[in-house]
């Protein structure tokens, strides 16, 4: 796991590899840990753990900006509330 | 379609084509085969649904506590009360292969260790075999801790014999079972015939002094009382305390203020379906689940069997059955029996001798898992899980780190043992006995809350513990 400052006001959280429920609960404390108006962008490749990240921002307000997918890997860009 | 696309999709063909040539060649050489071809499609049907929906009984209750989301809930209720309706209708009409458990206080303690298992594992007993099918090394490590736990832990004895109460030892001797089973000894042994035999056998139609096969028994005892009501309930409090307050917080940014009774309701029917996936996915496999019950029985009549070993008797393969003749054949969606029979078979094999228990020589056998129609289900769930993954660019082959294999092993240890002492995992303990309004079916999920909330708890803690070291030396 990492979670690295991408540039002002980005930051990444890479989960490559990660099961669940660990991408869900890193992705919590991210975006728990962050601004307002910051964008969290997580790297995941755990499909279900998608599924989990979308209800949670729906159920926070947080907003899902932009979400790639590719052979397997997710990037979601997340804008905290 | 680009080249990878055309690559995934002749992958997923070609899995496909495996089980039906199998399916066709294993009839083309007996029509009794068709019996294992059964448990083939519906094995693949759950997990091709499975994936689609990312549905995981362990997610029902671990995301819950660990990030508030409960749709997997939700998904796991609706599956619950299709597969409560199917299956009172299948009961009705004296076609259900469906047997209650004994219950007692045993459903919960195994509930929970079943429950922190699963948090450990990332996935329950059927998650991981679908996790299997979309490449991660993990869940597969998890299916293999798993079996291992079952096929050392069901014929142990030894020092664990020391830890059986001497009442239990007394009541497994003098249930006199045949000499080749020896029930005074081994901890699983005396815990079935010593503790679990003597435990009542509870419907909630019998609670009403109906049978299960009754209109009344079924519909009301079993399927009203039994699942309905208490998952309309339970979805109630998911909704009050997890899902109630987004809602309310929507309408407000929307100019929308006061929340009417009717307004709940929405609110309610707003959580039923915030994942669409998920929901389809709990509707087929409901069904589904139901079916398989109805499509056994009818085989079994056909072939006037009342198990597949009856039937691997008449074709001389009589290696690996229990001394009544019988294998593991619940004729509905179960999994970990089977698996656990995949180890028991390789120890066997290498000169083991466990086929002095209850467990496997007893009740379930040790078949060639060539011929375990269950065993078949589980494979096929894995392939069909593994051909949704590849139509939707979702299959990744995921070689597990350390840290994951050491949660894995642990998880499947803990979910091994679980099943074991709760009569069966996720599916066959909570699933299906709550759908078919056994109560001790209710038991094991409230014992299974209460260790996926230990679960999550520890993962709280351990995972706090690596983002603060990430966290170090940002200014956030």
């Amino acid at each position: 796991m990492k979670f690295e400052k991408k540039s002002e006001g980005v930051y990444t959280l890479d989960v490559k590899g990660y099961v669940c429920p660990h991408p869900q609960i890193y992705t919590k404390k991210a975006l728990a840990k962050v601004q307002p108006g910051e964008v969290v962008e997580v790297v995941f490749d755990n499909p279900s753990s998608g599924e989990s990240i979308a209800t949670m921002c729906d159920n926070t307000g947080d907003e899902i900006v932009e979400k790639k997918e590719e052979g397997g890997q997710f990037v979601w860009d997340i804008k905290k509330a | 379609m680009d080249n990878g696309e055309r690559k995934r999709q002749l992958w997923a063909l070609g899995i496909l084509g495996f089980f039906g040539i199998l399916s066709i060649g294993a009839y083309a050489v007996n029509e009794y085969f068709i019996y294992i071809a059964v448990y083939i499609w519906f094995g693949f049907i759950y997990g091709m649904c499975l994936q689609y929906g990312r549905f995981c009984f362990s997610s029902a209750f671990r995301d819950l506590f660990a990030v508030g989301v409960p749709r997997m809930f939700v998904g796991i209720m609706i599956a619950t009360v299709l597969f409560g309706a199917v299956g009172a209708v299948v009961s009705v009409s004296g076609m259900s292969t469906f047997h209650a458990a004994p219950t007692s206080m045993h459903a919960i303690v195994a509930g929970i260790v079943f429950g922190v298992g699963m948090v450990f594992a990332g996935g329950c007993a059927s998650g991981s075999l679908y996790k299997t099918g979309e490449g991660n090394g993990s869940a597969l490590l998890v299916v293999l801790s798993l079996s291992t736990t079952i096929a050392l832990f069901a014929p142990a004895g030894g020092f664990l014999n020391k830890l059986v109460p001497q009442s239990w030892n007394e009541s497994a001797v003098a249930k006199g079972l045949p000499e080749s089973i020896n029930a005074g000894d081994g901890w699983l042994d005396q815990y079935l015939a010593g503790f679990i035999w003597d435990q009542p056998i509870i419907t909630y139609a019998g609670m009403f002094g109906m049978s299960d096969q009754s209109v009344a028994g079924a519909f009301f005892g079993n399927l009203l009382v039994g699942v309905v009501i208490p998952s309309a309930i339970l979805l109630a409090v998911v909704y009050i305390f997890w899902s109630r307050r987004s809602y309310i917080k929507k309408r407000e940014k929307a100019g929308i203020t006061g929340m009417t009774f009717k307004d709940e309701a929405g609110g309610y029917w707003t959580m039923i379906m915030a994942s669409r996936r998920t929901a389809i996915a709990g509707l087929i496999l409901g069904i589904a689940a139901g079916l398989q019950m109805l499509v056994t029985q009818g085989l079994r009549i056909k072939f006037g069997v009342k198990n597949v070993g009856t039937i691997f008797e008449r074709l001389g393969y009589d290696s690996g059955l229990s001394v009544n003749g019988t294998v593991f054949d619940p004729g509905y969606w179960y999994v970990t029996t089977q698996e656990g029979q995949w180890m028991g078979w390789v120890f066997n094999k290498l000169g083991a001798e466990n086929m002095d228990n209850i467990y496997f020589g007893f009740a379930n056998g040790i078949p060639n898992p060539l011929i375990n129609a269950p065993g078949w289900m589980s494979i096929a769930l894995i392939g069909g899980a593994a051909v949704m993954a590849l139509l939707h660019n979702e299959f990744k082959f995921k070689k597990p780190t350390l840290e994951l294999a050491t949660w894995a092993i642990v998880g499947g240890i803990l979910m091994g043992i679980g099943s074991r002492l709760g009569l069966g995992c996720n599916v066959g303990a909570f699933f299906v006995r709550v759908s078919q309004g056994d109560a001790s079916g209710w038991l094991f999920g409230v014992g299974m809350t209460a260790g996926a909330y230990i679960g999550v708890k520890f993962f709280n803690w351990w995972t706090a513990r690596k983002m603060e070291k990430e966290f170090a030396g940002m200014e956030l």
